[in-house]
């Protein structure tokens, strides 16, 4: 059979048509499977706490915070200071507030235990000295840790400059009650360091941080950036302090130390 | 040929050493992994499907579980719609794990047999299996 080549060329132009768009029809039938946010999922533009350490009925509460985060995330109970590893915790009040320590201050604040937990900084430390950036700030102003990339370096460690971060000097298993352990959260392996992480396992499915919600409103958990918000209430109308605010790190964590409770009290 | 004797004695002991694995393994080797889906959770499915269709997941599942871990913690996106349109929590703890609540008998079958050492268990806790 003999073809032209303008006949040629005619059906070589119709067939690339059809074929181009056969294969646009048929890609655009075939489903493919997607990545979602969950709808119980809270938004926040930047996630921060308030922590008004006199609410606190008394210190087995405060220190109770600790146990109900620590039990949740399967954090290893780990006797050996040198070993420990602790996500919320308390220091006295001089420890966690050095540059407010002073002879004349109130005798109970030298001995006042202090909740203290990751800050999760505006502008974070840990994140910037990450060699393989296994912690990351998210969107909504969560400092988070990506266990599976921690190579155990421990530059945040030495960057935090609140000691919020723990390696895991040693297997963490054994160092876990047995029969309090979660099912439904990982542990840790050794080598890895880890922290707070603001419970960011409840907030996508639309709880708060265990400790705000166990802490009977001593901690409140909120949006920062929402004018709003519960959180942005209790900042407008009381004074509060920050975790080293002179280092520019901009901590969204906040303390109401010594409010009129203690006023009152005359303590 | 000088020592021909000795020579060939030699050969022989040698080449019967290094076969000696084969020869030894002849038989066990080639028996295929069975991983099993004999647990409660999957008897009571109607539809006896994971996430996706079995041939999917047997070569792609490691591939997916890599995207999906990357999904939730470095995106905090938590569900997968599968292809097949239904939606699935991305969670190898709590999702994949409490179907295949066997892993000694399904993870560990083929992994075991091809020397792959996955290190998901070194934080991931996998359920209590009943012997």
């Amino acid at each position: 059979m003999k073809i032209e080549r303008r006949e040629f060329l005619k059906l070589a132009g119709l067939s690339a048509i059809f074929g181009l768009g056969g294969t646009a029809i048929a890609g655009g039938a075939k489903q493919i499977a997607e990545y979602k946010n969950d709808p119980k999922e809270l938004k926040g533009k930047r996630w921060g706490l308030v922590i008004d350490m006199d609410k606190f009925a008394s210190d087995a509460d405060v220190q109770k915070m600790s146990e109900i985060c620590h039990t949740i995330h399967n954090v290893p109970t780990i006797a050996n200071p040198m070993r420990e590893v602790k996500w919320i915790w308390t220091e006295q009040f001089p420890n966690v507030f050095p540059e407010l320590e002073d002879k004349f201050l109130a005798e109970h604040y030298h001995h006042k235990p202090v909740l203290t937990l990751c800050n999760h900084c505006e502008n974070p430390p840990c994140v910037r000295v990450c060699p393989t950036k296994a912690t990351f700030k998210r969107a909504d102003g969560i400092v988070m840790m990506d266990m599976h990339r921690c190579i155990g370096c421990r530059f945040c460690m030495a960057g935090c400059p609140y000691g919020a971060r723990s390696l895991n000097w040693i297997d963490p298993r054994p160092f876990l009650d047995p029969k309090k352990i979660n099912p439904e959260f990982p542990t840790r392996m050794k080598g890895v360091v880890e922290k707070c992480t603001l419970c960011y396992e409840r907030i996508a499915v639309g709880q708060p941080p265990a400790c705000a919600e166990a802490s009977n409103g001593a901690i409140v958990f909120g949006d920062l950036e929402d004018p709003k918000s519960e959180i942005r209430k209790i900042l407008a109308t009381h004074y509060t302090i920050r975790r080293k605010p002179e280092l520019g790190t901009r901590p969204s964590v906040y303390y109401v130390i010594g409010g009129n409770k203690d006023a009152r009290k005359g303590a | 040929m000088y020592n021909g004797g000795k020579i060939l004695l030699g050969l022989i002991i040698f080449i019967g050493l290094m076969a000696s694995p084969f020869i030894f393994g002849l038989g066990k080797g080639d028996a295929k992994p069975t991983p099993s889906i004999d647990t409660p959770e999957i008897k009571a499915m109607a539809k006896k499907q994971c996430v996706e269709p079995k041939e999917v997941m047997k070569t792609e599942h490691m591939k997916m579980l890599n995207d999906w871990r990357d999904s939730v913690v470095r995106d905090g996106k938590r569900l997968y719609k599968a292809t097949d349109g239904k939606e699935y929590n991305m969670s190898l703890q709590n999702t994949c794990m409490k179907c295949h609540s066997n892993k000694t008998k399904f993870c560990d079958k083929c992994h075991t047999y091809v020397g792959a050492q996955p290190y998901c268990w070194d934080c991931h806790l996998t359920p209590k299996e009943g012997v």
